[in-house]
């Protein structure tokens, strides 16, 4: 193992909560406003790890380890994935079947914590959650089959290593579909704004912020740690497949997959602000098409 | 060029699962229009011995048509209908979008049973023709206000359209020619019958049109006044 493996792990632990920097300050450029401070995820952490927590006297054992599960189960994926092209300290052949599923435990025990507390508000928001997810894996699984298949591996790392311009040239079609389609997955999973909006607390049309209702302190702040590394996360796939570089150079590569990064994020930004939330009704029909785009790139593939 | 032209086709894919999601029908007017142009053009593309006046000419015809005149009626006559948005179809939305999944892999499945030709524009191009027009039929089928059964018609003639311009049929276009003079007539008519329902009627929702008769004897209250 070499030494610059270790900046698979130390890049999303260090940045992952400055792309929600970047995005605000996108979606406060457009309302005409000067925006918080870019590292303001990073004082907002710092600030919540050094508070103690208060736990509701309705809640049991389940709500006091759900945000270190969510947040080990995260950390597991984030050891599995590839940054770019750059191989993962721990990858195996099957790893792109695993980390969703990393991502579907932490998902879990968000929901389970939100049932423990037993406000009816927060159920209802589980059930939310559960019922977009059970749409947005197929998706999510397909477009992992479809690279698969395009690159005859099953381990993210290969996977994203074979991935080069090369290949867009000869199968673009398929692989703007997968970009599609993990762009919808990656609003869906992260509750961006198509799908659900990150900045109404307390309404009745939010869905994952209002299962996270009840944490306060150092829970909260490894929630908020979670979901960026989640964001950074499936982020590097959507840039992995877009914009897959690879000229051997170490530090150029790196630098355009940041730059890749930042520019995801400034879009999620600018999606947020030109795009209106969706009804609720509209939502599973666009995840639906997400897992059609995933489905018609994997007959593409396979077939061709 | 290649990669373009798959684009096109896969494109064209995409705007037949968009029609059967979306339910504003102005939408759905400007998405067939552009379906128009995309088959329009990849006879274009489909050339291999150069392009002659005659593709042009006919490509030219078959954009001004499907992507120009007839998005405007059917547009007049949404607008005299005053209808925005079908609001119940036979088959949900949801349900439209899993059976467009289903059409899709079936119109796979079935290209792949086709004699292989030996010219062909593109190998996703008669599955893409296949596909087009199972939705069309489909739209044709399971929506209720007569403007969308309009725009399933124009979708299930791009399928045939893509299907003849893709196999590189002999004379081909001039067969094409004669049936765009009567898909152009017939959208025509459409807007003028339209119309006329429309105001006699109030609504243009063809369900409730089979109501109609000269007899009153099993007549629903409200129309027998």
């Amino acid at each position: 193992m070499n030494w610059y493996i270790l900046i698979n792990i130390i890049l999303p632990f260090v940045l992952a909560p400055f792309l929600f920097g970047v995005i605000n300050r996108t979606k406060a450029f457009f309302a005409g406003r000067r925006g918080q401070p870019l590292l303001q995820l990073y004082y907002d952490l710092f600030k919540l790890f050094r508070k103690g927590s208060v736990y509701s006297v309705t809640t049991t054992w389940i709500f006091r380890i759900a945000p270190f599960a969510v947040f080990s189960s995260i950390v597991c994926v984030i050891l599995i994935m590839p940054c770019g092209a750059l191989v993962s300290p721990i990858g195996f052949r099957g790893d792109i079947l695993l980390f969703i599923y990393f991502l579907a435990m932490a998902r879990f025990f968000t929901v389970a914590a939100a049932l423990d507390t037993g406000s009816s508000f927060e159920g209802m928001g589980a059930s939310r959650e559960v019922q977009f997810a059970a749409l947005t894996e197929p998706a999510f699984i397909l477009c992992m089959a479809a690279l698969a298949c395009e690159t005859h591996s099953f381990s993210l790392s290969t996977i994203f290593s074979r991935l080069s311009f090369a290949s867009w040239s000869g199968e673009g079609a398929v692989l703007l579909l997968v970009a599609v389609s993990l762009m919808i997955v990656l609003l869906a999973e992260n509750s961006r704004v198509p799908v659900d909006d990150p900045n109404t607390h307390l309404e009745l049309t939010m869905i994952h912020e209002v299962m996270v209702l009840d944490y306060s302190g150092p829970d909260l702040g490894f929630i908020l740690y979670g979901a960026a590394l989640k964001l950074w996360i499936i982020g590097s796939l959507v840039v992995g497949v877009a914009l897959p570089v690879n000229t051997g150079n170490f530090f150029l590569d790196r630098f355009i997959f940041l730059g890749g990064m930042v520019l995801l994020a400034v879009i999620i930004g600018i999606i947020e602000s030109v795009m209106a939330r969706f009804r609720f009704l509209k939502i599973p029909q666009v995840l639906i098409l997400a897992s059609a785009l995933s489905i018609l790139a994997l007959i593409l593939q396979v077939r061709f | 060029m290649d990669n373009f032209r798959d684009l096109l086709i896969v494109l064209l894919m995409l705007i037949n699962l968009m029609l059967l999601a979306s339910s504003r029908i102005r939408y759905c007017i400007k998405i067939v229009a552009f379906q128009g142009l995309i088959v329009g053009l990849v006879p274009i593309f489909a050339a291999e011995n150069g392009i002659g006046i005659g593709i042009i000419l006919t490509a030219l015809c078959v954009i001004a048509v499907k992507c120009v005149l007839l998005p405007i009626l059917l547009q007049r006559s949404q607008i005299i209908a005053d209808v925005r948005r079908e609001v119940d179809p036979f088959v949900g939305y949801t349900a439209s979008i899993f059976i467009g999944i289903a059409a899709l892999v079936i119109s796979f499945w079935i290209s792949t049973r086709l004699p292989q030709m030996e010219k062909q524009v593109s190998h996703i191009a008669a599955p893409a023709a296949i596909f087009t027009v199972l939705s069309g039929l489909f739209i044709i089928m399971s929506r209720k206000i007569a403007l969308t059964q309009v725009l399933g018609y124009l979708v299930f003639e791009n399928g045939i359209y893509l299907f003849g311009g893709a196999m590189l049929l002999e004379n081909g276009f001039i067969i094409e020619l004669g049936i765009l003079l009567d898909v152009f007539v017939l959208v025509f008519v459409m807007g003028i019958a339209v119309f006329h329902i429309s105001q006699e009627f109030n609504h243009i929702d063809t369900d409730r049109l089979s109501q109609l008769g000269d007899w009153n004897a099993e007549l629903p209250e409200e129309i027998k006044k």
